[in-house]
């Protein structure tokens, strides 16, 4: 088990490798579909950003609601393979890690080797048990997305696995020989 | 005649929503043990424990099973000797859905299709009737989440194709589909009538318990072969390797035209999230 905690380095990202386990904590934020999409035409418009993407670590999901008295609803994974379109630009911002489930395109695998991120797979469905290791969590743009507003998460011991590494190296296909 | 108030059928439809979307059917959850058991991979072993203490901190904490709390799909039998005072059915039970989504705390997925504007109640439900005979109303419901049912198909087959490209057609979906929609996959398989026949009966066959087959015996064999042959691909739970890629194959069938032979693959994810009420 290896123990990151965000932001990250170009360098440290690069030293993972498919199929390592990772424990991480610190700050995550989400964006899914229409968050993408609001980011990226912010980029073409040169407007700001709802948080600056070098160093970062972006969680696909979309949470359910906020019970009283909670930090979050259920919060897993969401697949990936739809922000595919639009994850260019933000690798090129510097955006280090990915965090998502299912396969990702190869234009998307080649920016990563690029740019240097890596994608990690967290357990598609099991977002009760995810949400445990949420501590805080702030909606900081794109409130009106309502479930893919983008959030600020605090996150403690999140256990992800890498799935695709900085040198394209992709544990779906490596497992499924 | 019997009478049922609308006001019945909206509450009942709350209930078993909130309730499915929190608490996993015991078939599925002893699925999950029986195949973590059979699994010699790790990685598979842990994903299925994973799984299983998702289902319990879930019921613990009552929050959902999975973010994605699904669009609402509805199997309704109609006994014709029923009459529904006050709403319509269809009415009641959107009404019900929109209480369960939004007092439920469960996640309101539902958009215009192209211009993504949420109804900000999951509704409209989609429903399915069918009426019999009696005095009774039996509502089925399922959460269907869209990461499992973005990777269904359909396929127009040639009847010259035969058993053989149905199952062909079968195993490359599921190849296709891959991770992405949570395995370990329960896939639901329409075969004959129309597209939109199809389509429904597929569905409905995603509504069974883990390890009930169809009656006809020549289709239960046919459930089990594919079965083996879904789970000797090797996807694995999550798509990282293992034996079990899918907890079942439940095939439907309905007659269709000389000239044709639709099949429908519909995907479900394994939050299997459904319920039944009879009023």
């Amino acid at each position: 088990m290896i123990n990151l905690r965000l932001p990250l380095s170009e360098e440290e990202v690069r030293k993972l490798k498919a199929g390592d386990i990772v424990s991480i904590s610190g700050t995550l934020y989400t964006a899914r579909d229409a968050a993408h999409k609001k980011m990226c035409q912010a980029i073409v418009d040169k407007k700001e950003l709802p948080f600056d993407l070098d160093g970062k670590a972006i969680y696909y999901v979309g949470p359910s609601p906020t019970k009283p008295n909670s930090v979050i609803g259920s919060a897993g994974p969401t697949t990936s393979y739809r922000m595919d379109d639009l994850t260019i630009p933000l690798l090129k911002r510097g955006l280090r890690i990915m965090i998502g489930k299912g396969k990702r395109g190869q234009k998307v695998i080649d920016a990563m080797k690029e740019y240097g991120s890596a994608y990690l797979v967290a357990i598609g469905g099991a977002g009760a048990y995810i949400s445990n290791s949420i501590k805080k969590c702030q909606i900081i743009a794109y409130d009106e997305l309502g479930a893919e507003a983008v959030r600020k998460l605090e996150v403690e011991n999140m256990i992800l696995t890498v799935c695709i590494d900085s040198n394209g190296n992709n544990l779906y296909d490596i497992s499924c020989k | 005649m019997r009478i049922i108030n609308s006001l019945e059928i909206e509450e009942q439809v709350k209930k078993m929503c909130i309730d499915g979307c929190i608490n996993l059917d015991e078939s599925v959850i002893n699925s999950f043990k029986e195949n973590r058991d059979k699994e010699e991979s790790e990685v598979a072993k842990n994903i299925l424990g994973v799984l299983i203490d998702n289902a319990k901190i879930a019921k613990e904490n009552q929050i959902p099973l999975c973010q994605d709390t699904g669009m609402a799909v509805f199997f309704v039998k109609m006994g014709q000797d029923i009459h529904i005072e006050g709403d319509t059915i269809t009415d009641a039970i959107n009404k019900g859905v929109s209480r369960a989504y939004v007092d439920g705390y469960l996640r309101k997925s539902v958009v215009s299709p192209i211009q993504r504007i949420n109804t900000k109640d999951n509704t409209p439900a989609i429903i399915h009737y069918e009426m019999v005979k009696g005095n009774k109303l039996e509502i089925e419901y399922a959460a269907k989440g869209f990461g499992s049912e973005n990777m269904s198909q359909m396929k127009m087959l040639k009847p010259s194709d035969g058993i053989e490209g149905i199952k062909e057609f079968i195993l490359k979906v599921v190849k296709e589909a891959g991770p992405n929609p949570c395995p370990p996959i329960i896939v639901g398989v329409g075969i004959g009538g129309t597209v939109d026949k199809c389509a429904q009966i597929s569905k409905k066959s995603l509504f069974r318990e883990i390890g009930e087959h169809n009656e006809n015996q020549f289709i239960k064999d046919l459930e089990i072969e594919m079965l083996e042959k879904v789970n000797e691909i090797g996807i694995g739970p999550q798509g990282l390797g293992g034996k079990t890629t899918a907890l079942a194959v439940n095939i439907e069938t309905f007659p269709t035209h000389i000239a044709g032979l639709p099949v429908v693959v519909n995907i479900n994810c394994h939050s299997s999230r459904h319920k039944k009420v009879i009023l």
